[in-house]
């Protein structure tokens, strides 16, 4: 089964991890992604930027709009996922490993298989 | 011959002779993972080099020989690097050991199902180090890059070498339990291609082809173990309905409904035959009795003739050969179609309380189909989208959702 990992950050998270005390988180997040590789288990894996390099766009009802954001004042925002294939058990270990930076944190989600058994 | 032929051909050759070529190496040498590798590279230059140039006279012997000879290189650049020891003269590749001995690949087969491993695992190897396949390939298969399946693979090989696991067949018990481990990861394979069908990736559709030439290759090595003889069954009973168990958008058919004349009639008959040699041979086991049901579905002209009270009864056998819920699962469905839906909900109602389904969408989902039966038709629909969000299947999400919007009302 295939879990994509989403990782949630708040505004300061970026800013931590570049102190001293998030040299020693990012230390543990490379630690669980070589773990990952190692195993055979990482099938892939992204940071996104800022939230305020983002662009909504809605479309439906005519022509599309496109505005700024989502918002920059929202608590946490998406900030990076990670796919991994493995059992549910071990995908939500691996989420309670990352380290959390204030309220952030991650949600495990089930990826869509194409195959599917006839009923 | 057309050159895609040829390549076709040489592939399957490949195929055939990889574990072939590995367990010989193997028994010779040691160090399986140091051999599989070196018959990877030699798998690579002969699908290179025998399309266009053709066989060799010996294409077994060939490859005995390149893999032997990269073997060697690898242990000589070794030996360079850490000692200069020139002990090499006694490393130069070997004349072919001229017995074929099936007990190799059955060891290989065993060493790759080792119990150190996790499925996932066990199927990558044993796709690679019996089936022949490329690692690009297997990756592709499964719907993940190339190096996290190299990694699997070079795990895989770490972890049998660390726990200590040996080339040689194991001693009776540990036989028996080593050759479950290998049919369940050979029904793994068939199931990772057989419910890939649908999609959009053939490649992963192959799987069920290859799981089946690998089964055949072990009940060809063990003539007289009726699971697997009954695997095989199972097998080529289930892929018969390939054709017949999507419609062309990719959308599920469900087994009541399918076109049977689409079935593949040569397949059901070597399936049905199978069946037929082991049943009576004693020692039921759980892959006999579902490829029994499978062949009592294949010997119905129609969803409604289909001798439901034979397949309940068997469903029965099964449950107290192998208990566990989805095996109750299924009789549930048999019950109903044998004595209605009622009869149905009522044994349905037992597994509730059971752990290892709750929440799972199958069940909700045959609690759907019941009450469409029984008439109950707004508690069908909420059961329905209810099996429908909890399914992480595509095609079947589709399937649980178009029976909702077809009730009435």
């Amino acid at each position: 089964m295939k879990y994509m990992l989403l990782i949630y950050e708040t505004p300061k998270t970026r800013e931590i991890f570049t102190s001293a005390e998030g040299r020693e988180m990012m230390a543990q997040v490379n630690a669980v992604m070589r773990e990952l590789t190692d195993a055979g288990e990482l099938v892939g894996g992204q940071a996104l930027a800022d939230p305020s390099t983002a662009k909504s766009v809605r479309s439906g009802g005519g022509s599309p709009v496109v505005t700024d954001g989502p918002f920059a004042e929202a608590k946490e925002h998406l900030g990076g996922y990670v796919i991994v294939e493995c059992d549910h058990a071990r995908a939500l270990d691996i989420a309670s490993r990352w380290p959390a930076v204030g309220s952030s944190g991650m949600e495990v989600r089930p990826i869509m298989d194409d195959g599917g058994a006839e009923m | 011959m057309s050159a895609p032929d040829r390549r076709d051909d040489v592939e399957a050759l490949l195929r055939e002779l990889a574990p072939q070529v590995l367990g010989a190496l193997v028994r010779r040498h040691g160090q399986f993972d140091a051999c599989e590798d070196a018959v990877q590279e030699a798998l690579i230059a002969a699908a290179a080099q025998w399309p266009t140039q053709g066989l060799p006279d010996d294409p077994r012997a060939w490859l005995f020989a390149v893999a032997s000879r990269r073997l060697v290189d690898e242990w000589r650049s070794e030996h360079a690097r850490r000692a200069r020891e020139e002990r090499v003269a006694t490393l130069e590749p070997d004349e072919e050991p001229t017995t074929l001995d099936g007990d190799d690949t059955l060891a290989l087969l065993f060493l790759c199902c080792h119990p150190a491993l996790t499925p996932p695992s066990q199927i990558a190897l044993t796709l690679r180090a019996v089936g022949g396949l490329a690692t690009e390939e297997i990756a592709r298969a499964f719907l993940v890059p190339e190096v996290t399946m190299a990694q699997r693979i070079s795990r895989a090989k770490q972890r049998i070498k660390a726990s200590g696991g040996t080339f040689e067949l194991p001693a009776d018990d540990a036989r028996d339990a080593r050759l479950r481990a290998v049919q369940h990861v050979l029904y793994l394979i068939f199931n990772e291609g057989y419910t890939a069908s649908s999609g959009p990736s053939l490649q992963r559709a192959e799987l069920t082809r290859e799981a089946i030439r690998l089964t055949r290759l072990l009940a060809r090595l063990l003539p007289d173990d009726t699971e697997v003889a009954g695997l095989l069954a199972l097998m080529l009973l289930t892929d018969a309905r390939r054709d017949a168990r999507t419609t062309a958008d990719g959308d599920l058919v469900p087994l009541a409904e399918q076109d049977r004349d689409r079935w593949d009639r040569v397949a059901i008959s070597e399936g049905i035959v199978l069946v037929e040699q082991t049943l009576p041979r004693g020692r039921i086991g759980p892959y006999q009795l579902q490829a029994a049901i499978a062949a009592v579905h294949a010997e119905a002209a129609s969803g409604e003739g289909t001798d439901w009270p034979q397949i309940l009864a068997l469903y029965m056998l099964l449950e107290r050969v192998e208990p566990n819920p989805m095996v109750t699962l299924n009789r549930v469905v048999a019950l109903a179609m044998a004595d209605g839906p009622q009869a149905g909900l009522e044994l349905l109602a037992t597994l509730d309380g059971d752990e290892r389904l709750a929440e799972h969408h199958r069940l909700v989902a045959v609690r759907a189909h019941l009450l469409e039966q029984a008439g109950e038709v707004d508690a069908a629909r909420a059961a329905y989208r209810e099996a429908a969000r909890r399914t992480t299947s595509l095609p079947e999400q589709r399937y649980l959702e178009r029976r909702a919007a077809q009730l009435p009302g």
